[in-house]
């Protein structure tokens, strides 16, 4: 093959990029796979911390921050819930 | 009986209405009485790529919304007698198509028909999802390249779960159609190989489609290119999968175009 690529255009293949195709493909889908047919979970999580901390202090809902960073071994849940001034404590003793 | 079939693939641009095109062409051409439904409303093609543009008077909604019949909307291929085309709606909104309105088009379809081929939007909207509803089989149109295989992996994903079949139980009959390969850049590890798609897809392959000049060639003068020239690799491969989707046992080969035997030692792509 060398005596013929004296010929080509192209001196030097380039390295096969095939096999990284393939596996970010495998490890993307397993995770999307896992995900499917589930209902949001940060939605879900975000519904349901808002209603418990609904019950104790008002809030607007718009200040709920959940997000979720994935890492390689641990993943990281940001809860950021920003209260009222002045909210009344004496609510969490009625409540 | 009749066989309703989605080409499908979630991205755009991998081939499904030239797919739809060549393979109801071949059915026809098997004495199969066709008829292949544009479900891309706004931005119907399949009309052009069948050479049909100019004798659309009535489409897909019209016939869903009672304004035509669906005899009157029916175009017959002027080349292949059993052929049919119902062409999509170009101005209309998108809403105007209802999963009853498409049920009732298709099941008077059953009636006359041995294939109903529904040609998908791209994406995973209404479109998409109405085109794959009352499929029985699926053909999933995938390019060798990342992006094109995640979302084949999605639209498999929709067909095991929101399909008809899908929700009596049953399932849909799904087959891997491979278009744009390029042999040579797969040789060189370029592209993506096809073992390597079947498995993370873990679906059948239907066929190989190369790559190839003849398909635009066919596109530009608006016939499929199983009818415009039948002797080239893409014909020859849609001529094959279209066999094995009316089960015949066919050896998969991966069609090369013909190359002049320099650039076939110097691994040149043939123009």
């Amino acid at each position: 093959m060398s005596m013929f690529r004296l010929f080509s255009s192209r001196p030097v293949p380039a390295p096969a990029t095939a096999p990284i195709a393939r596996e970010r493909l495998q490890i993307l889908l397993a995770h999307e796979r896992g995900m499917r047919g589930q209902p949001d979970l940060l939605m879900l999580l975000r519904e349901e911390i808002l209603s418990v901390v609904s019950r104790r202090v008002a809030l607007d809902p718009e200040k709920v921050m959940v997000r979720m960073e994935r890492g390689r071994s641990v993943s990281t849940l940001e809860v950021d819930i920003e209260l009222p001034n002045g909210f009344e404590p004496a609510l969490a003793a009625t409540g | 009986m009749a066989k309703v079939l989605v080409v499908t693939s979630g991205k755009g641009g991998v081939g499904k209405t030239t797919s739809t095109a060549a393979i109801g062409a071949a059915l026809a051409q098997n004495g199969k009485k066709v008829a292949v439904i544009d479900f891309d409303i706004g931005l119907r093609n399949l009309d052009l790529v069948m050479g049909a543009e100019r004798r659309v008077v009535f489409d897909l909604i019209n016939v869903v919304q009672g304004v035509s019949k669906l005899s009157q909307a029916l175009i017959r291929d002027k080349r292949l007698e059993t052929l049919w085309l119902l062409p999509a709606s170009q101005t209309r909104d998108k809403d105007a198509l209802t999963e009853e309105g498409v049920g009732r088009v298709i099941s008077e379809l059953r009636e006359t028909f041995d294939w109903i081929i529904c040609d998908s939007p791209a994406g995973i909207e209404r479109g998409a999802m109405l085109a794959m509803r009352f499929a029985d089989e699926a053909i999933i149109v995938t390019n060798p390249e990342v992006s094109s295989v995640r979302d084949s992996d999605r639209i498999i994903g929709m067909l095991d779960s929101k399909t008809v079949k899908a929700e009596n139980g049953e399932r849909v009959n799904k087959h891997v159609l491979i278009t744009r390969f390029d042999p040579a850049r797969a040789a060189r590890g370029e592209m993506i190989s096809i073992d390597d798609i079947l498995e993370i897809l873990a679906t059948p392959l239907l066929g190989i489609i190369p790559e190839s000049q003849d398909v635009l060639r066919a596109s530009n003068v608006g016939s499929p290119v199983t009818l415009n020239n039948p002797s080239s690799s893409p014909a020859r491969a849609y001529a094959d999968a279209t066999r094995r989707l009316l089960g015949e046992t066919i050896e998969m080969m991966v069609p090369a175009e013909r190359k002049g035997l320099i650039n076939l030692l110097l691994g040149r792509r043939a123009a």
